[in-house]
């Protein structure tokens, strides 16, 4: 049934046509709010419409004069615009790779003790903490990391891990060298301490979203808290603690700042941990200013594309493993 | 609402009345000179009230920025070549120089006190040379006890004109250097660690034992690093210092040279520092905005007369005034209005 005022038919009495004109007010905001909130939506399918067009058309030199060469050659030289992208693709997965494996087990257990275990006293502190760290600036970061950070690295865990690992094969290979403090493992370290905030509060989150009611149940009939964690808290946060590892590995990926300063910056591929590499923004952010000349920086742009097809595509493996998980579990 | 319409017409009068106050100067470029040039813009801002707005966005930048006409001059560590600057009718000249230098971190040796030359330095660059006790080092330093330590290279990570020279005077002194790496804004390093900026390579070598970088000659000054001598193209053995620079610069051959377009890497003299870097400016023969124009050039002139003990105070190094009157000939011959009349005028 309609409203019989919204049809306000001639002959009401005044008090019906005021409350009509009411109504209609209200339906012309309600459809001017509808199409507000369309148009913001809309829009951020517009800019990355935008983003992705602008990097195909700004690639499409790089791209038509080396062919798929540029995946797979490791050579970066300006003088003789001979450029391929091989070794920022691999210094971008390997530091993001050990970012994650530090990070994902430690802001895990973090948010762990502070769900499960945390006397209520520290866990406000730690909690607040944790946050503050994703407030820092990424500059912030690269500077502690090369002032700081690498000089202290340089001087104790890297001398301390090639003289344990010098002898062992293929670890000896991962961490030789000299230890220059700088480099693709002191980049990963500084990703870990970037991404931790994120995967530690979110799945802090998460994890107070378990029913309290399950948790009883399950130390009811006798578990022990590493089971409850286990068999209870992880199974039904799965989707937000994927959630939150992929949110974490999309900053390392991106990350710029903090990666350039710590990184070395040397277009080489090196199957020692502790020498110099390169990742895709670092370079961008190094090489775009005094880029000479069109085909140099549409291979910049080219890196910038690429980098935006791995998050997608590590968007997607995130989707596809949850679905997965999913119908595992019968969901 | 009558405040807010009273503020309204306040700041539109505001923005109507700013225009004829006083002209600002566009410029963008390279980031090199930008310190000098930021303070000479606040100097003259004060004596004139003209002020200049310089964006420090690379060479490369700026070239493009005045081919786009989007600023009324553009600034770059690398010269154009002389056909370049014909076809987009610009005109180049220097505007201050800089010194490069190696600077070193080795154990036990003294600031100054290391020698090398140009073959040396090209394949201690080139990852021949490893170490520093190395043959060819201890033949040019006969009085330095110098460690077995490995060498390490630190280079620019960023594209930048500091790069540019000095690759190009390693080019000049090494054949292998030039036919394997050769010279640019950047190049393909054999070896070693990027550092970005100045600061970057700076703080890499003060902190990796056996380091050496290459910087401009006021961050090794400031960072109190320990620079090396060079042996220069007459034989010399010369240290970095303004007589040196100044002296490579007089060598120069600037008045055959289009648009200046001299590198003063491996110049002639006894003098002479082998690795001497003057950055220019570019401008329109025919600019768009000849208004601006002729504030920029006013401004050039200042700083030219005025600006020199600035510069030095920040440790760049002034043009030599022979080079400066002819830069000046030039402006006056080449920089024209749409009417044919020339912006500058050698009287003023």
């Amino acid at each position: 049934m309609t409203d019989l005022s919204l049809q306000a038919p001639s002959g009401l009495s005044a008090a019906a046509e005021a409350r009509a004109s009411k109504l209609r007010s209200f339906r012309i905001k309600d459809g001017a709010f509808r199409n507000i909130t369309l148009a913001s939506a809309l829009l951020v399918l517009a800019i990355l419409g935008g983003v992705i067009l602008a990097l195909v058309i700004g690639s499409a030199l790089a791209f038509s004069t080396f062919g798929f060469d540029f995946f797979v050659t490791q050579a970066w030289n300006p003088v003789t615009e001979k450029f391929g992208a091989l070794s920022p693709i691999y210094g971008t997965l390997v530091t993001s790779l050990i970012a994650m494996l530090i990070a994902v087990p430690l802001g895990l257990g973090i948010a762990i003790f502070l769900t499960e275990l945390c006397p209520p006293v520290l866990r406000r502190p730690i909690g607040v903490a944790i946050e503050l760290l994703a407030g820092i600036p990424s500059i912030i970061y690269g500077i502690w990391g090369l002032f700081v950070f690498a000089p202290l690295l340089q001087e104790t865990v890297q001398p301390f891990l090639i003289s344990v690992f010098g002898h062992v094969p293929v670890l000896s290979t991962l961490f030789a060298g000299p230890p220059y403090g700088i480099g693709i493992m002191t980049a990963g370290f500084i990703l870990a301490i970037m991404v931790l905030p994120f995967i530690t509060s979110i799945s802090r989150d998460v994890f107070e979203t378990v029913p309290p009611v399950l948790k009883e149940a399950a130390y009811g009939v006798g578990c022990t808290r590493w089971e409850v964690v286990r068999q209870i808290v992880i199974p039904f946060t799965r989707v937000g603690l994927v959630g939150g590892v992929m949110l974490g590995l999309g900053r390392a990926l991106g990350e710029t700042m903090a990666v350039t300063f710590v990184i070395g910056n040397a277009h080489k591929i090196s199957g020692s941990i502790l020498a110099p590499g390169t990742t895709i923004s670092a370079s961008i952010a190094n090489e775009f200013t005094e880029a000479v000349g069109d085909l140099y920086t549409s291979s910049l742009i080219a890196l910038g594309l690429i980098l935006f097809i791995i998050t997608f595509i590590v968007l997607s493996i995130a989707r596809l493993m949850l679905m997965r998980l999913d119908k595992k579990a019968g969901v | 609402m009558k405040p807010f319409r009273f503020l309204a017409i306040a700041a539109a009068a505001a923005l109507m009345a700013t225009p004829a106050l006083a002209i600002d100067i566009s410029g963008a470029g390279a980031t090199f000179p930008y310190p000098v040039y930021a303070k000479w813009a606040e100097a003259y801002k004060k004596e004139t009230g003209n002020g200049l707005n310089y964006q420090s966005i690379g060479s490369g930048g700026g070239i493009k920025q005045i081919q786009a006409k989007t600023v009324t001059f553009g600034a770059t560590d690398a010269p154009l070549k002389g056909e370049q600057l014909e076809k987009d009718g610009l005109v180049q000249f220097p505007m201050v120089m800089g010194g490069i230098v190696p600077v070193v971190n080795i154990e036990g040796v003294e600031p100054g006190k290391l020698v090398l030359d140009g073959p040396t330095l090209g394949k201690i660059f080139l990852g021949e040379i490893k170490t520093w006790d190395d043959a060819a080092i201890k033949k040019l330093n006969s009085g330095l006890t110098l460690p077995s330590t490995a060498i390490a290279i630190v280079h620019r990570s960023d594209g930048s004109g500091t790069t540019f020279n000095f690759t190009n005077y390693l080019s000049k002194v090494s054949p292998e250097w030039k036919d394997k790496v050769g010279s640019a804004t950047a190049v393909e390093w054999p070896t070693g660690l990027g550092g970005k900026g100045n600061e970057g390579v700076a703080n890499y070598v003060a902190q990796t034992k056996g380091a050496i970088g290459y910087v401009e000659y006021a961050y090794a000054k400031q960072n109190k690093l320990s620079h090396a001598a060079l042996v220069n193209k007459d034989g010399k053995t010369v240290q970095p210092v303004t007589a040196s620079f100044q002296a490579a610069a007089k060598n120069a051959d600037w008045s055959s040279t289009p648009g200046f377009g001299v590198i003063l890497t491996d110049e002639p003299g006894a003098e002479s520092w082998p690795i001497t870097a003057a950055t220019f400016i570019l401008i329109h023969k025919q600019p768009q905005d000849p208004a601006a124009a002729t504030e920029a050039l006013k401004f050039f002139a200042w700083a030219y007369k005025g600006g020199a003990q600035m510069a030095e105070t920040l440790d760049y190094i002034p043009m030599p005034e022979k080079v400066v009157a002819d830069v000046q000939k030039v402006w006056a011959k080449d920089i024209k209005g749409a009417d044919g009349k020339a912006l500058y005028s050698l009287s003023n």
